[in-house]
Parts: C-alpha cells; sequence; structure tokens
C-alpha cells in the first residue's frame, strides 16, 4: 500500500464485488434454472431463487437424455467427453515430450527441419482447414493413395506378394477420429524443449559417466524433473479438450460418439418451438462442472500452466 | 536451441519424433496443402470436373459483398471482444491488484469462466437475453423499455456473441494484466505518490505504460481468440443469422464447405484464413522476442 486511502479501498472492493456479480450472473441462472420444473420458465420473470426440480431434473439428463432431439443419456455424453479430454491431454504430453527430448538432446540431420515442421503446426487450425482435414478422417490413407497416385500407382490397395493391403481406414464416428487430429501440439513441444533447456548439463553428463543411455536418462531423471510442468499442461490441456466444439461436430454422425459439449446445440436449435430450458440449463451444468472444477482446484497448476503455455 | 551435452544415437531421435511428426504430416501439412490446391480449381455443380481456375476463386471471393461483408463482421467482432474483454479485465486487475483482504478469493472467483467452453458460454447468454424468458432481455424491456430479439434483429444478435465471447476471456485477461501489474516496481509508484500524484494520474502516466507490453500481446491473443475460437459460440446460438449478421470468416467457410460443398471457394476462404492466422502468429512472436531481450 502506497497511502493510506480508506475510500479508495472500500471502492476496490466494491468494484471488484460488482465485477465478480456480473461474471457469475450467468452461472448462477444457469444453475437455478435446472432446478425449475419446466412450466416454471416459460413466463418472464424467471425465478431467480431455487426450485424443487433439481433432482428430476438431473435423474431424466443423466438417465435418459432428451427424447425428442438425441435422446442419448447425458452421462454417455459425458463419458466421452471425458474420453477425449483424456486422450487429448495425455496424448499431447506423451508425443510432446518424447520429441521435445529429440529436440533437445541429440544431434542429427534434418533436426531443424523437424522442429519447423512442429512449429508450422502452430498456425494451421483446425478451422482455417475443415474440409482437407475431414477428407483425411473419412479415410486415413488419403494422403498416401492420392502421392501414389501421382508416382503413376492406380487403385487404392498396395499389393505386396501374398498379401494386400487395403488403403481404406475411416476414423469417423470413433475416438481415435475425434482425438488423434488435435493431438499434434507445438505449444507443448516448445513448454518442454524450454523446460529441457533449463536443466543443468551436469545431470546429463552425470548419468552419461554412470553409464546410463538416452532412454535411461529420460525415464529416471528428465521425467521425475518434468512432473509439475506435465501437471501444469495437463489442467490447461485437459480444458481444451473438453471444450472442443467443432471437431467433435465435423466426425461424428452417430449419437453414441456426441460429446456434452457439442451435444447442447441440439437442444437448444429446436425448430419452431422454444426450447426445454430447464433440461437444457441442467446439461450446461454438468458440461461446465468438470472443467470448473478442475481450474478452481487446481488453480495453482492451471496459472502456471496458463503462463507457461504462452511463452 | 540445444543442449551442450548430447547423446549420440543412430535412429533413436527419429523414433521420439515419429508420432508428432507424423500426425503433423497428416493432418496438418497434407490438408493444409490440399486447401491451397483446391484454392486453385473449381468443380462444376456435379463434382464430375475439375477444372484449374488460377486465382478466379480468389477473385470471386473479393468481389463477392456476402464474403467482404463477413469480413467487416469479423473485424468489428474481433475488435468489439477484444476491447470490452480487455477494458473489463483491466479495471477489475487493478483493484485486485490494490486490495490486501480477499485478493485471493476475489481471483478464484474470477478465473472459472475460463473453464466454460465457448460454446456452454454462448448458451448461457443466448437464455440470459432469451426475447421470451431471459432475465436480461425482461430487464431491459421492463426497466428500459427495449424490446430485445436477438433473432430478429442483427445488431442485438451481433451484442449476445460479442458479450458471450467476451465474457468468456475475462478470466485470461485478468490473470495476465494481474501478474504484469504485480511486476510493475512499487518504488516507482512509491515516488509518484511523493511528488503528489494522484492513484489516477498515477495510472495514466505510469502504470499504464509499463503495462503496455501486457497490453499488447492480449491485444494479440484476443484477436486471434475472437477470430477463430469463437465458432462455438456462433453455432450454438445465433448460426450466424439473422440474416448474416453474424456471420464470421470461420462460420462462413464452415457453413460454405460443409453445409453449401463449395469445394474451391471454400478452401480459398481457408487459405485467406491461413494467411491471417499465419500475419499474427509472426506478429506475436515477433513481439515476444523483443519482450524476451527488453
Amino acid at each position: 500500500m502506497v497511502e493510506n486511502r480508506p475510500w479508495l479501498t472500500v471502492f476496490s472492493h466494491f468494484v471488484l464485488i460488482l465485477g465478480i456479480g456480473v461474471v457469475a450472473l450467468p452461472l448462477w441462472v444457469t444453475v437455478v434454472a435446472s432446478t425449475h420444473a419446466g412450466e416454471d420458465l416459460l413466463t418472464s420473470p424467471i425465478p431467480m431463487w431455487f426450485g424443487d426440480n433439481m433432482v428430476d431434473n438431473y435423474r431424466q439428463m443423466l438417465g435418459s437424455g432428451m427424447q425428442h432431439v438425441s435422446g442419448q443419456p447425458l452421462t454417455l455424453m459425458m463419458f466421452n467427453s471425458l474420453v477425449m479430454a483424456l486422450s487429448i491431454a495425455i496424448g499431447k504430453i506423451a508425443i510432446s515430450l518424447i520429441a521435445a527430448f529429440a529436440i533437445c538432446y541429440f544431434q542429427f540431420p534434418l533436426r531443424m527441419t523437424c522442429f519447423w515442421m512442429i512449429f508450422i503446426t502452430l498456425m494451421l487450425p483446425v478451422e482455417v482447414r475443415i474440409l482437407p482435414t475431414y477428407e483425411v478422417i473419412a479415410n486415413v490413407f488419403t494422403p498416401l493413395t492420392k502421392l501414389l497416385n501421382l508416382l503413376g500407382m492406380e487403385g487404392t490397395e498396395i499389393v505386396l506378394p501374398g498379401i494386400t493391403i487395403d488403403l481404406d481406414l475411416s476414423m469417423l464416428d470413433s475416438y481415435a477420429g475425434l482425438t488423434l487430429p488435435l493431438i499434434a501440439s507445438a505449444t507443448a513441444t516448445f513448454l518442454f524443449r524450454q523446460f529441457f533447456l533449463t536443466v543443468p548439463d551436469e545431470l546429463t553428463e552425470a548419468a552419461r559417466i554412470d553409464g546410463a543411455g538416452p532412454l535411461k536418462f529420460f525415464r529416471d531423471i528428465l521425467l521425475p524433473l518434468s512432473r509439475t510442468n506435465i501437471a501444469a499442461l495437463f489442467v490447461i490441456l485437459f480444458i481444451y479438450g473438453w471444450n472442443q466444439y467443432l471437431w467433435p461436430l465435423l466426425v461424428t454422425t452417430d449419437p453414441a460418439y456426441v460429446t456434452i459439449v457439442m451435444g447442447i446445440q441440439s437442444m437448444v436449435n429446436v425448430a419452431d418451438i422454444e426450447p426445454q430450458w430447464n433440461l437444457v440449463m441442467t446439461a450446461a451444468t454438468l458440461a461446465m462442472l468438470p472443467p470448473v472444477a478442475i481450474v478452481i482446484g487446481m488453480q495453482r497448476l492451471f496459472v502456471k500452466g496458463l503462463v507457461e503455455t504462452e511463452k | 536451441m540445444i543442449k551442450r551435452v548430447t547423446f549420440k544415437h543412430k535412429w533413436l531421435p527419429y523414433a521420439l519424433l515419429a508420432p508428432q511428426l507424423l500426425i503433423t504430416l497428416v493432418f496438418f501439412i497434407w490438408p493444409a496443402s490440399q486447401a491451397l490446391y483446391y484454392s486453385v480449381l473449381q468443380q462444376d455443380a456435379f463434382g464430375l470436373r475439375v477444372d484449374f481456375v488460377a486465382f478466379d476463386n480468389f477473385a470471386y471471393l473479393f468481389s463477392d459483398p456476402t464474403y467482404l461483408e463477413s469480413f467487416e463482421i469479423t473485424i468489428m467482432f474481433s475488435v468489439s471482444v477484444a476491447l470490452m474483454s480487455l477494458s473489463f479485465a483491466l479495471i477489475l486487475a487493478v483493484m485486485a491488484d490494490r486490495v490486501i483482504k480477499g485478493a485471493t478469493a476475489y481471483k478464484t472467483l474470477l478465473i472459472w469462466p475460463y473453464a466454460v467452453a465457448p460454446a456452454i458460454a454462448g448458451v448461457l447468454w443466448y437464455f440470459l437475453f432469451n426475447p421470451a424468458v431471459g432475465i436480461n432481455a425482461w430487464i431491459l424491456r421492463a426497466w428500459f423499455g427495449y424490446d430485445w430479439n436477438h433473432t430478429l434483429n442483427g445488431t442485438d444478435a451481433m451484442l449476445l456473441i460479442v458479450i458471450a465471447a467476451a465474457w468468456k476471456q475475462i478470466s485470461y485477461n485478468f490473470l495476465f494484466f494481474l501478474a504484469g501489474l504485480q511486476a510493475i516496481p512499487r518504488s516507482l509508484i512509491e515516488a509518484a505518490a511523493i511528488d503528489g500524484a494522484s492513484p489516477l494520474k498515477r495510472f495514466w502516466t505510469i502504470v499504464f505504460p509499463l503495462l503496455s507490453p501486457t497490453t499488447f500481446f492480449l491485444v494479440v491473443v484476443n484477436i486471434v481468440y475472437a477470430f477463430f475460437d469463437t465458432f462455438g459460440t456462433i453455432h450454438a446460438t445465433t448460426r450466424g443469422g439473422p440474416y448474416g449478421a453474424t456471420n464470421t470468416l470461420v462460420y462462413k467457410v464452415f457453413n460454405d464447405g460443409f453445409i453449401g460443398l463449395d469445394l474451391g471457394g471454400s478452401a480459398a476462404q481457408s487459405v485467406v484464413l491461413m494467411v491471417i492466422v499465419i500475419t499474427l502468429t509472426v506478429v506475436q512472436f515477433r513481439y515476444i522476442e523483443r519482450r524476451v531481450e527488453y
């Protein structure tokens, strides 16, 4: 405190409380709406205090979902979201860790080419290459077959003596299709690279003198040292994965693979009638719950992850 | 760039890089090159013939009034989101930097919207402003006599998505502003206070200029966010409407390519978007490098 200005302090608290009020308003209204019966939300102004229909709403949504739209229970959608968020977070961390290790700890031809190839992914978010990426997911071998066609080979199969490999593998409506294309990550690779560069060289020397090979060094020294970074990154990536929208929208047509964040739009955009707001808000509350709980529960790791991924 | 002490191995580094590079090649570089390739082709209405048309798709794009309008809408949207979210977050960060009691509690209560998906944020505000039952729409009608209707009025729809997108970004901006404020040396502010500068004057002449690297960084991040991460916000609520009032560039690529199945046109739009991302990324990186020196 530079000087004592009690009124300014009171004013600061006032502004902060007001700000929190504005920020929290949507959350409050959503949670309150999810505890009311449908008919309570038909006339304005809607109630601003909790109703008594909470158990019914949540039981219906978790158990059977909204019948007239996709009719998938929210437990399934949340499970899909969880699979997606976990695979993306773990996948990204795993492949970025080893990629950063290779780039920092080995001298090999084409090292910088590899580095720039990873760097380029920063500039190519899904949003700018929607259609061609969809094509690849519809058949993962598209790049290969097109290249083979360019080289003069026709058809979509490779014939080797004894076996024929059919180059047709669709990832639409699968967990692999939902997660694989989002797993490459320049940010995570850079974060680990940045961290590895701060690890003292003496550790590497000591390990080498003791006869440890690169993999043993990675497993026994580098990995334990990276623990906090991994945890911080996990928090950010879990939220990133859970909140994906465009990609699940493109690659899933089978309701069994719908994620909760993407599933809500079909409950809101119902033709001609007013959506069943109490149930939509129940779904919204459930969709927000896991990532918000993680941010609040792991605040320190979250802030660390957020600040470091931006460097 | 590389450690002083390295390992030697013939194939191990390639094996370690393989998963990352494979995914990058198959799902990033290949599709991007395809987008470039399609953008100079044109398919006939039945998908039977494909002609090479060079830059016709781009020429068509930039003479198409709906595309130019979408460009304007996107710029207006991004600037509004950045301005609204940054100013709100800055005020809160300055206040949070001042108070001692309850600072952590305030922080906790302000950072959670970051975790809300853009699409869900859209749905929440869509409900609040719903013309029939939304509490905000009701307040606007009952207290201010304004008949809010984002399903018919383009300005209302635009405001709705701006608010929803800006709301979600407040937490992020708040955290970075607060970190920036806490990095400003106290001695500077104390010296100014001794010279008799009021808190407001100190803010404008010392704090705000010293905060400018953070502000500039956040402006770029917010614009990238508003350009590319708000697809869900729009798709779950206004769907580009009414009458194209919220049809941003990213929404349009999706709509033309996936619903309209216009291959060449959509690819040309993708290429334009790629140029935008690359420009923004380069700006961000050049700037960050300078900050490291500074």
